[in-house]
């Protein structure tokens, strides 16, 4: 975390009235936050030694979107999200144990193992997972949304994705859907600057809050390492949503302080460790937080020690859980890939089973 | 003969082909600035610029797509897929255009693309990114399917591929890259499309398969061959175009056929070529011929599922052993 904070803001006092925050909220939004770090560090350490595998991809530097945003929905809103979803799943209410321990593989993780970090799901939290092609969870969000319309359900859809993710076909074609059909989607593009090793710009003409141009929909840009501004950004425009104003674009600026998985270089050719450093330094959103608060003397540096301590229970917790938890039972292996069996043709085709 | 690595060998069939070719080009996410995502297109960029070394948007019905007008028009697009999980999204291109173009058009339009990437399971990357995908390629005349297991077979094939007329799938392993090998030093190294290869002699049973399975087939008659079972590995390189004569053969002369692969097997390439194989050579098996596959589920993350999802050694000695009474 760093040390200072540069941005002004800060040093004013009243930034909580102007965000129209309360302390409590406030935080609670600090305790998340320092959970979404401790749980990804915890990730971190578990892939050093061997105990996740595959793909990991972590949300450190970015939490204030996954905080900020989930804050303001409902229990019955719903979520959707990329590959970079841990701290979102726990956001939206799925448990750090069962999230950890489908990271480890195990059967107390949310799908039994059988999902892993890419993938995962909470059907009662409504978080429709953790989706590994990118775009993939685009038309999803535009299904959610034409369901809780036709339900005529008073909720959202909120759809996370990248920025490099707004260059697939599919991003365009439900935008245009969304809009045709008044659905109740609100699209966030987590813009941290790069698509793997590619910046943004390097493949993309059209800022992100013009894509949505095209479609008469509303868009907007708010600093996503300032978790004030984007609970009350998503706090107004949720409300905006659900109370029948259609689909909404945001773009999150945001900066990943991590590699783009466990197995990339957190910088690079495509990035300096300056670059990196400076975003660290400048743009941590705990450390914004923190200095948000201490400036409204509603917070103090040992109530913060606590909190983290609390931080950094839950997530070694989640990791004791995980690793106590058993492997599936090799019958898993042919569990759940119908709903349904069926009575009169044969179903699977690989001699061991029938 | 030089040594060196299934990744290099792809490098310098792209950068012969692209010396040799002005109009071959390669495009595709981070093959440019990052060397390519498994580092293939290594220094490509440099030698051939930005205007034959193009980093693409992660769009890719788009930039496959983009491809196959270009080859229309007369270029010789290489379309690198980072890996072939995503080349679904471009199925429409490749399936209805690229494959059809040449049919549909009385042959006025040849496609000569080549769309290349890592396919295959991998490790612990989970049902979206752990799967062969040949199948759907392999079904759709008029696209050809290339899928080497060794250096020297990705450079020769790779080399023919792009010199094709028509689109050719270029599967690699993608647990392949740093697999070493002999690769011919020659000025010209091609292995045509079409020709299967026997990796391995064998008297009793003949193991079929294409791809990284190449080597569980290897081990498997390995351990074959402490027991005392002389096992035939027969690596078929393309698996359309087909060498149904060096099927045949196998079969005449061990009378035992095992197929391996690590795509499912419902309407695979198993199971065409074991439909190919009681058709042309009934009279000449022994036993029913068995197939080895990944299991007909999606890949599981955990490590224990996964592993009993791919086929292993173990399975393929046992199938052969099946299929010789034993
Ligand atoms: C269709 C598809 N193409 C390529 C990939 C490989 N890939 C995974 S993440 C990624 C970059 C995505 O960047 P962005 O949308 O900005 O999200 P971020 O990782 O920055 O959160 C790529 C190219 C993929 N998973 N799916
Ligand atoms: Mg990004």
């Amino acid at each position: 975390m760093a040390k200072t904070n540069t941005s002004s803001e800060a040093k004013t006092k009243d930034v909580l009235a102007r965000h129209g925050v309360t302390a409590k909220i406030a935080l609670e939004l600090m305790q998340e936050m320092l959970l979404y770090r401790r749980f990804e560090e915890k990730a971190e350490e578990s892939y050093a030694i061997g105990k996740i595998g595959g793909f990991c991809h972590l949300h450190i530097g970015q939490e204030a979107g996954a905080a900020g945003v989930i804050k303001v929905l409902q229990p019955e809103d719903y979520a959707i999200s990329a590959y970079r979803s841990h701290t979102q799943a726990i956001a939206k209410g799925i448990s750090p144990k069962a999230v950890m321990a489908e990271l480890y593989g195990r059967v107390g993780g949310v799908s039994g193992g059988k999902g892993g970090s890419m993938h995962v799901f909470g059907r009662d939290a409504r978080f429709f997972g953790g989706h590994g092609i990118v775009g993939g969870q685009i038309p999803l969000a535009t299904g959610i949304g034409w369901k809780i319309k036709y339900s005529g359900e008073n909720l959202v859809c909120v759809c996370f994705m990248g920025d490099a993710t707004v260059n697939q076909g599919g991003f365009h074609e439900c935008l245009n859907m969304a809009a045709v059909w008044e659905l109740p989607v609100i699209y966030v593009v987590e813009n941290n600057e790069y698509g793997m090793g590619t910046a943004f710009d390097r493949v993309s003409k059209a800022e992100i809050s013009t894509r949505s141009v095209p479609f008469d929909i509303p868009a907007s840009s708010v600093n996503g390492q300032d978790v004030l501004s984007t609970f009350e950004h998503f706090h107004n425009l949720t409300e905006e949503v659900r109370g029948g104003g259609g689909p909404r674009l945001v773009e999150l600026r945001t900066y990943r302080f991590r590699g783009h998985s466990m197995s990339d270089p957190v910088s690079g050719t495509y990035r300096s460790t300056e670059e990196v450093e400076r975003h660290k330094e400048e743009s941590d959103p705990i450390a914004i937080l923190r200095d948000q608060l201490f400036a409204e003397d509603v917070l103090d540096r040992d109530t913060l020690q606590e909190m983290d301590a609390t931080a950094k229970t839950i997530a070694a917790e989640a990791a004791d859980f995980a690793d106590a938890s058993p492997m599936p039972e090799p019958d898993a292996l042919y569990e759940n890939v119908w709903a349904e069996t069926n009575a009169h043709g044969r179903l699977f085709f690989d001699g061991q089973r029938t | 003969m030089a040594t060196m690595t299934y990744r290099d060998a792809l490098n310098e069939a792209l950068r012969e082909e692209m010396d040799r070719d002005p109009d071959v080009f390669l495009m595709g996410e981070e093959v440019a600035e990052y060397d390519g995502a498994y580092k293939v297109s290594k220094g490509l960029l440099d030698v051939f610029g930005d205007q034959r070394v193009v980093d693409a948007p992660i769009s890719e019905l788009g930039f496959a797509g983009l491809g196959v007008g270009a080859a229309m028009a007369g270029l010789r697009p290489v379309i690198e897929f980072m890996t072939f999980n995503f080349a679904y999204l471009a199925l429409d291109q490749i399936i209805n255009n690229a494959s059809k173009l040449c049919y549909m058009s009385g042959g006025q339009f040849k496609v000569p693309i080549t769309f290349r990437g890592p396919n295959g399971p991998a490790l612990q990357l989970g049902a979206q990114h752990s799967q062969a995908c040949e199948t759907y390629f392999l079904h759709a005349p008029g696209c050809k399917v290339v899928t080497p297991a060794t250096p020297a077979d990705a450079k020769g094939l790779l080399k023919a591929s792009i010199r094709d007329d028509d689109p050719v799938a270029f599967m690699e392993g993608e647990l392949l890259y740093n697999f070493k090998g002999e690769v011919p030093e020659e000025d010209d190294f091609v292995i045509p499309l079409g020709v299967a290869d026997l990796k391995r002699v064998g008297s009793d049973v003949s193991i079929i398969t294409h791809g990284k399975m190449v080597h569980v087939a290897l081990q498997a008659a390995d351990k074959l061959e402490s027991e005392g079972i002389e096992a035939e590995v027969l690596d078929l390189r393309s698996i359309r175009p087909l060498d149904v004569d060096a099927i045949l053969e196998t079969v005449q002369k061990t009378n035992r056929v095992v197929y391996l692969e690590d795509s499912w097997p419902y309407a695979g390439a198993g199971a065409q070529v074991v439909s190919i194989i009681q058709e042309e050579a009934f009279d000449h098996l022994d036993a029913p011929v068995l197939r080895v596959t990944q299991a007909d589920v999606p890949m599981p993350y955990a490590k224990n599922l996964e592993a009993l999802a791919k086929p292993s050694v173990e399975r393929v000695v046992g199938s052969c052993k099946k299929v010789l009474y034993r």
